[in-house]
């Protein structure tokens, strides 16, 4: 692969599958009914602390 | 009993292997880096026949939910490395100021001491608090036991045998002149077995975990264990000139090598001391704070938006040379942009806060917290406009640039390790509290200090060397020679120098409450806050009326 193949190859449509794999990374953290999830993400941490002081 | 001795003796023929090597070694120095993987291997056989009691799990290891050894004593390594690689800084930073202090011995030059430096807060400070963290945050998100405990042993004293190795070799004159890939091929090839066997590690706790979600920290982890194996390995391509020797030649030259190195460099900085460090941020602030993250949407917009990022931004360390201008621009342009996605993270770790405020004044460990976020965000701001070209041409190989990088180094990652460590040896040692929360209190105070002190002199050096350097007079010639510019900069090497001994000492402040919270003791003090005493509120309810 010449170069110049590589370079129209990377400006283009590997630009573009990039640009569309980011959006669709992003776009999956705003999907409807994502919120209740993310509420019991974060907070899944917190809830453990009991269980870990008993081990001590 | 079998494992232990088909363990043992595994590790007794790799020694005699590496003595076998050492005498066909090209070059002595070779031969001594053998020792070394000899001596390793000794003691990895004493460990694995249970000789070394120190190294030995407790009872309270072997009965408890987690798995913790190996992070207690990456507790106190960190805070080794730490204080090693801080006073390493000062002597480099008097030596520019007083450069008798070379001492006219090779071993003790600026030239070797400063990867020294840079490779011991980075790597062995930086590194083994990302170690230790990982491992303590990967059990306690997935609610799972570390696996593969064997492994795990053989990751974590693994990279310190290789920051012992890169150490010694600094100071003999081994490098490869790449800036923070000093170590020659065959440190390259172990720190590779050793980061390979911690992908594995950390991908195998994630896959027996009981929370049906990863937690964000951990995907900061994957992501920094991911990239630093893919950056190191492509970096080091290169071949030695003898398998029984040091010396090896890039596999790539010129520009290219250049534009490797710095595409290495950067991500470096972006995926070593941001992405992993972040990890440490998801996880220690709401922990600290006792709240969730102020936004899990936006953190998982922060990761994805850092990760396809920062990946670019490494030409901006070569504005103006050799490589092509398309790419210059390209490297200025995804540093600018960088700025979002990094301002995203920070005010999703202050705005944690939100609600809670009133910790920043009561809980130092917090104070510490949000004043590495800080640090965060002023060095992701200073970052991409130290990167615009323009700004560049002024910039460029001057003290500026160290200013910079040590408002991130000392302010983002030292403050945000120091306070996990404060959050840590209580937890890991079974303690109330920490030895003395005052004393957490001056080490922030000194470390605000002495960054302070210190940026703020390289700001003025900075500027001033880069002024100075281009500055024409009328006749059309350079106003200024290359050592009325060195000389200008005395006064603010010694300035340098009185800021890193501030937050030196904070640091020491840190290790002694450290050490004392783990033996046990609590200082007998007034606390940080009391509720005020108010007479005219303090009194008991007026009765009601009788009827």
């Amino acid at each position: 692969m010449s170069y110049e193949t590589l370079r129209h190859f990377a400006d283009s449509w590997f630009l573009l599958a990039m640009l569309l794999l980011y959006l669709g990374f992003v776009g999956w953290a705003f999907r409807p009914g994502s919120k209740h999830a993310n509420r019991r993400a974060a907070t899944s941490i917190l809830t453990e602390e009991q269980k870990d002081q008993a081990d001590g | 009993m079998d494992t232990a001795f088909t363990r043992s003796f595994g590790w007794l023929v790799a020694a005699i292997a590496a003595i076998l090597v050492a005498l066909f070694a090209r070059d002595g120095l070779f031969g001594f880096h053998m020792m070394v993987f000899a001596a390793a291997g000794i003691v990895a056989a004493l460990a694995s026949a249970n000789q070394i009691g120190l190294l030995r799990p407790s009872a309270r290891d072997l009965e408890s939910r987690y798995d913790d050894q190996l992070i207690r004593i990456g507790v106190i390594l960190t805070s080794f490395w730490g204080v090693v690689g801080f006073l390493v800084g000062i002597v480099i930073a008097a030596q520019l100021a007083w450069p008798v202090l070379n001492l006219g011995i090779e071993y003790t030059t600026f030239g070797r001491l400063r990867p020294l430096h840079t490779s011991a807060v980075i790597f062995a400070f930086g590194g083994t608090a990302l170690i230790t963290t990982s491992f303590y945050v990967v059990q306690r998100t997935c609610r799972a036991r570390l696996a593969l405990p064997g492994l795990a042993r053989f990751v974590f004293w693994g990279y310190q045998l290789f920051i012992v190795l890169a150490a010694t070799g600094y100071v003999l004159g081994i490098t490869q002149s790449k800036e923070y890939a000093e170590p020659e091929w065959y440190v390259d090839l172990w720190l590779t077995i050793v980061w390979v066997a911690y992908l594995v590690v950390f991908v195998a706790t994630i896959i027996k975990r009981k929370e049906p979600h990863i937690y964000v920290a951990n995907w900061f982890y994957l992501a920094f264990i991911l990239t630093v194996a893919m950056l190191h390995v492509v970096n080091n391509l290169a071949m030695p000139v003898s398998l029984v020797g040091t010396r090896s030649y890039s596999l790539f030259a010129g520009v290219q090598d250049a534009l490797t190195q710095w595409w290495y460099g950067h991500n470096a900085v972006g995926f070593f001391l941001t992405a992993g460090f972040l990890a440490m941020m998801y996880y220690f602030v709401p922990k600290q704070a006792e709240r969730p993250v102020y936004s899990y949407r936006l953190s998982i917009v922060h990761f994805w938006s850092l990760i396809f990022l920062y990946i670019w931004a490494g030409p901006h360390h070569l504005h103006y040379t050799a490589l092509p201008d398309w790419a210059q621009t390209l490297g200025m342009v995804f540093s600018v942009m960088l700025w979002m996605p990094s301002w995203g993270g920070m005010i999703n770790g202050l705005m944690t806060l939100n609600g809670a405020w009133d910790k920043v004044r009561t809980d130092p460990i917090i104070r510490m917290m949000v004043a590495a976020l800080a640090f965060y965000g002023m060095s992701t701001f200073e970052g991409p406009m130290l990167s615009i070209k323009a700004v560049n041409s002024l910039s460029h190989y001057t003290d500026w640039t160290i200013g910079h990088v040590h408002s991130g180094a000392l302010g983002w990652n030292g403050l945000i390790t120091f306070s996990c460590l404060y959050f840590l040896v209580p937890r890991l040692w079974g303690r109330t509290r920490l030895y003395s929360l005052r004393m957490v209190n001056w080490h922030f105070w000194l470390a605000i200090l002495g960054i302070a002190i210190y940026a703020a002199s390289m700001w003025v050096a900075g500027i001033t060397q880069g002024l100075m350097w281009r500055e024409y007079g009328d006749d059309g010639f350079l106003v200024y020679a290359f050592a009325d510019v060195v000389a200008a900069m005395n006064p603010y090497y010694v300035m340098r120098l009185a800021g890193g001994l501030i937050y030196f000492s904070g640091a020491l402040v840190m290790v002694f409450n450290i050490w004392m919270t783990i033996k046990g003791r609590l200082r007998d003090e007034a606390p940080m806050t009391d509720a005020p005493y108010d007479a005219a509120a303090d009194r008991p309810l007026p009765q009601p009326a009788k009827a």
